[in-house]
Formats: structure tokens, C-alpha cells, sequence
């Protein structure tokens, strides 16, 4: 009788396991929607009028930045890299990619991070940073209102399933996966919050919240101590692959950079 | 802004409530001065010295359902021709739910073209906020606003 | 350096009505927050938002911390000559900006 409850259980577990498996496979929103969808009126008028749009003051700082010379090589953003309204426009869409050098897989921060430290022989500007901010704000908003376009085929594949993988993973006291909030219950109410599909599209982007720009992995941190697990450190492998996966999700969203939020 | 604050934590379930029942918002419209407490009080008594703001010719702007107290966006436009003799020497704005009650004193100098000022203000709470213009003929006209924050929830630091 | 972004149009008629918008890079630190070690954050606020016109004051404001992060401000020039549209700003620390723009009056 025992034996053939227990084998009862197991069977019902693996039946669970494959229901699971199928419900793990990729999906996306449907109807894709921005966050800025989900804003109230006033917050989506300052993120579309770049003279009241407070992110704008990162960009304008990161303007000023490209074209600085600094580090050991006096070499400036504009050194290699030209106009960024030439050299840039559409480069933040297909972030984050796959170094070819390294086989790492980097987000615009990291890249940048390289470029000061490997390219420019300059300190290497700290996460979330104001520097790091206005140069990562400024090269994305290079990209504003470009589809976002990212690769998830070759070696980007196995980037791509470790965030996909992380993207459904449960975590934290709350037991709460990405997908919980953001696709099975996005356009509900949580508190005087309406839930989003959880794009990463607005980033880096104004908080009000924040009362300053910040990184989507700002965002990220955020969310897991939301649901009561411990963040990973900033500029982490596994918040770089989430961004893969966001980034595939998104499809159909434009990059919005610096877009506002609450 | 981190964590709950208790003494709010009824108004919050009862503001989660209403929102869940898909309520719309009042919009109240207020006599300043009576609904403020002392220190906003004192604070406009600075401004009136002595004179009694009568309702009228000012139109104070603000969402009454503001996304976050961080940052609501208020505007100020007082009805006036803005003529050499006739027009607003200032606006004053309060607000009484805030640790300070004094939002901002703009002055307004004689090539300002209009009777008019917008900026972006912190709300600690739900509460009412009051606008003062004084004019050339140093008389002072008001409006007041109810304005709900709501509390967001996911809050970082 | 702080960034500051002041849009006001190049040129306008007489007796225009001209809009400007300035939007600054400050804190606007309230003087109430505590950093994450509950040592209390210093008020740092701009205190004083001026802007003059051909030499003559448009908007003096006087700011409190109830002002939001990254002031914005807006009001109206009334275009009379071409001139010097110039602002400044003060904070608690005693940082002096400033910012200018010309305007064409035909």
C-alpha cells in the first residue's frame, strides 16, 4: 500500500516536472507593452519632453564626457569612437552582447568599464557612478526609439539560457519568480502600484523613486530585495544574463533612454 | 522612504482598498488658512501680515492622485493682466503635511510676462497644498488643493 | 560641475510672452534623510534661483527643501530688446552657477 502510494507520488511528480518543463519554455507578453504604459500621465509627459525630462542632465553630462581625454593613453571616448550620433546610433539596442575577445558577455556598463580601463588606460568608473551613469545614458540614448535588437543564437546561447533559466527560477522568502509578477500578473494593481511586464528597455532611467538615473541592475537589485532575496553585486554574471533574456523579451519595444519612472 | 511607517499603514490598506474597488478620486477643493495646521499657519501669517487671501484669481495645478511625493509636478497661474500697476508682485506655496510648510516664495520682477510659475515638489504625505499671490495693489488671492500620494510598493532607498 | 539645461527660443517679436524652462542637476538633500549608518545627511539645497532679463529681474525664487530633486522651473520673459537672459543659482554650500542665453527681439 505504502510502496504503491510513494510510487503514485513519484509519478504525479514527474508529470509536474514535465508540465513544468513546458511551461519553462520561452514566452513573451502578449501584447508587448512598454513600462511607460504603466505610468501615470504626468510621469510619461516628463519622459517625453526632453526640456523636463530630468535624464536628459545625465546625457548632457555624458556628451561632455565623450569627448574628454583622460587616462594615461589622454585618449577620449571621441578618440576611437567618432560622433556618437554617427558611431553609437543603435549600438545600445543589441546590448547586451558577447565580447569576441573574451567570450564574456557584456552590458553597455561593462563595456564601457573596458573601454576606460583597457583602451583608455583611465580609472575605471565605479557602478552606478555618476560618470558611468552619464556615459551609459548618453550611448543609449543614442538608440532612442531603435528596436530593441539583441543576439541569443551562438555564443550568446548559453548566456541566453542561464538568464532564461534565472527569469523563471523562484527566489527569496516570497518565493517569487520574475515571471510572477510580470507575466502572469502584469496590468494588476500591487498596492498603488499597477505591475509592469518588467522590460528594460527605459534604462538607464530617471526613477523618482531614485530622484536621480540609474541601471536597470539598480532596478534588478531592487526587485530581488523586493522579494526578499539577496541581490547579487552589481555588474554580476547573472544579473548580465537576465539582461540577455529582458532584452529578447522586449521584442518589439524601442530602447527609451533615459525614460522616467515612478 | 524605506520601509512602512506605521501610523500610515491603516490609510495605505484603506487607500489599497479603494483602489482595488476602482474608486475615482475626489478632487476637493479647499478654504486655505482654515485646513492648515500651526506651523503652515505662521508660516503664511508671514506673507499675509494681517490681510485676509480671499479665494479666486489664482489657479493652483497639481495631480491629485500624484505616481510619487518625490517629485509631483504643481503649477501657479494667477489671473493678471501683468501691466506696470496691475499685476502679482509673488506667489507663495505651502504645503502642511510637509516637515517644512514653506514650498518655495517666487517673485516675480517687472519683465516677467506672466503670472505664472510650474515646478516639480515633494509631497511627504497625502495633504493639502495652498497657493498665495500677493498683487501690486498688495491685496492677496488663493487656492488650495487636496493632494493624495500614493505609496508605491516596491521602494527602494 | 553640475550639468544645468536652459531652453528658451533664440528670437521672438516684441511683447512676446516667451517661456523658459531650466532644469538643474542638485540633490536638493532635505536635511532629514539618514545615510544607511543613521548619521543624519547635511541639508544641501539651492536656495536661490535668480533669473534676469536686459539687466532686470524676471524670477527671484526663493527654494525650499520641498522643492524636488533636480529643480525645474518655468515661467515667462516678456520680450521687450535684445538682451542677455542670464540666471543663477546659490545652494547651502555656498556654490554659485550660472547660465545665460541671448534673445533676439525684432
Amino acid at each position: 500500500m505504502l510502496y504503491r502510494q510513494r510510487l503514485a507520488w513519484g509519478a504525479l511528480a514527474l508529470l509536474l516536472a514535465a508540465t513544468v518543463g513546458v511551461a519553462q519554455e520561452p514566452i513573451r507578453p502578449d501584447p508587448v507593452r512598454s513600462g511607460r504604459d504603466f505610468q501615470a500621465p504626468e510621469t510619461r509627459a516628463m519622459q517625453d519632453d526632453d526640456g523636463a525630462n530630468p535624464g536628459m542632465l545625465w546625457v548632457a553630462r555624458g556628451r561632455a564626457l565623450w569627448d574628454e581625454a583622460v587616462g594615461a593613453a589622454r585618449r577620449s571616448c571621441a578618440s576611437c569612437h567618432g560622433r556618437a550620433d554617427e558611431t553609437m546610433r543603435g549600438v545600445a539596442a543589441q546590448y547586451p552582447r558577447v565580447d569576441p575577445s573574451s567570450g564574456r558577455l557584456l552590458n553597455l556598463e561593462l563595456r564601457i568599464q573596458q573601454c576606460r580601463g583597457e583602451r583608455q588606460d583611465a580609472p575605471v568608473p565605479r557602478f552606478e557612478s555618476d560618470e558611468l551613469l552619464a556615459l551609459t545614458a548618453y550611448v543609449a540614448h543614442q538608440s532612442r526609439g531603435m528596436p530593441v535588437a539583441v543576439s541569443v543564437d551562438g555564443a550568446a546561447r548559453p548566456f541566453f539560457d542561464a538568464g532564461r533559466a534565472a527569469y523563471f527560477q523562484r527566489i527569496g522568502q516570497l518565493n517569487l519568480a520574475c515571471t510572477h509578477c510580470h507575466d502572469a500578473n502584469w496590468g494588476r494593481m500591487l498596492r498603488g502600484d499597477r505591475l509592469s511586464q518588467g522590460h528594460g528597455n527605459a534604462y538607464p532611467a530617471y526613477r523618482l523613486d531614485w530622484q536621480a538615473v540609474g541601471s536597470l541592475q539598480r532596478r534588478l537589485r531592487f526587485c530581488n530585495t523586493g522579494v526578499r532575496a539577496e541581490p547579487h553585486p552589481f555588474g554580476a554574471a547573472e544579473y548580465v544574463a537576465l539582461e540577455l533574456y529582458l532584452a529578447w523579451r522586449a521584442k518589439g519595444l524601442t530602447v527609451e533612454s533615459p525614460a522616467v519612472r515612478r | 522612504m524605506r520601509g512602512l511607517d506605521q501610523q500610515s499603514l491603516l490609510g495605505r490598506r484603506a487607500l489599497l482598498a479603494g483602489a482595488a474597488a476602482g474608486l475615482a478620486w475626489p478632487v476637493l477643493r479647499v478654504r486655505p488658512v482654515a485646513a492648515t495646521p500651526a506651523s503652515a499657519k505662521a508660516a503664511m501669517d508671514e506673507i499675509l501680515k494681517g490681510r485676509e487671501p480671499t479665494p479666486g484669481r489664482v489657479k493652483l495645478d497639481i495631480p491629485v492622485l500624484a505616481d510619487n511625493g518625490n517629485s509631483v509636478p504643481m503649477s501657479v497661474r494667477v489671473a493678471s493682466p501683468m501691466t506696470a500697476s496691475d499685476r502679482v508682485r509673488s506667489i507663495h506655496v505651502f504645503a502642511d503635511g510637509n516637515p517644512l510648510p514653506v514650498v518655495g516664495h517666487f517673485h516675480l520682477g517687472p519683465r516677467a510676462a506672466k503670472a505664472e510659475i510650474a515646478t516639480r515638489i515633494r509631497l511627504a504625505t497625502t495633504q493639502t497644498v495652498v497657493a498665495l499671490a500677493v498683487m501690486a495693489d498688495r491685496s492677496v488671492w488663493s487656492d488650495a488643493l487636496r493632494v493624495e500620494i500614493v505609496l508605491s510598493a516596491c521602494l527602494d532607498d | 560641475m553640475a550639468q544645468a539645461l536652459v531652453k528658451i527660443q533664440a528670437q521672438a517679436k516684441r511683447g512676446e510672452a516667451v517661456e523658459v524652462r531650466a532644469l538643474i542637476q542638485h540633490p536638493m538633500e532635505t536635511g532629514f534623510r539618514r545615510d544607511d549608518m543613521g548619521k543624519p545627511i547635511a541639508r544641501d539645497i539651492i536656495r536661490e534661483f535668480v533669473c534676469t532679463y536686459a539687466g532686470e529681474e524676471v524670477l527671484r525664487a526663493e527654494l525650499q527643501p520641498a522643492i524636488a530633486a533636480n529643480p525645474f522651473l518655468v515661467f515667462h520673459v516678456l520680450a521687450t530688446e535684445s538682451g542677455e537672459v542670464a540666471f543663477r543659482w546659490t545652494d547651502d554650500k555656498g556654490v554659485v552657477q550660472s547660465e545665460s542665453a541671448r534673445l533676439t527681439v525684432s
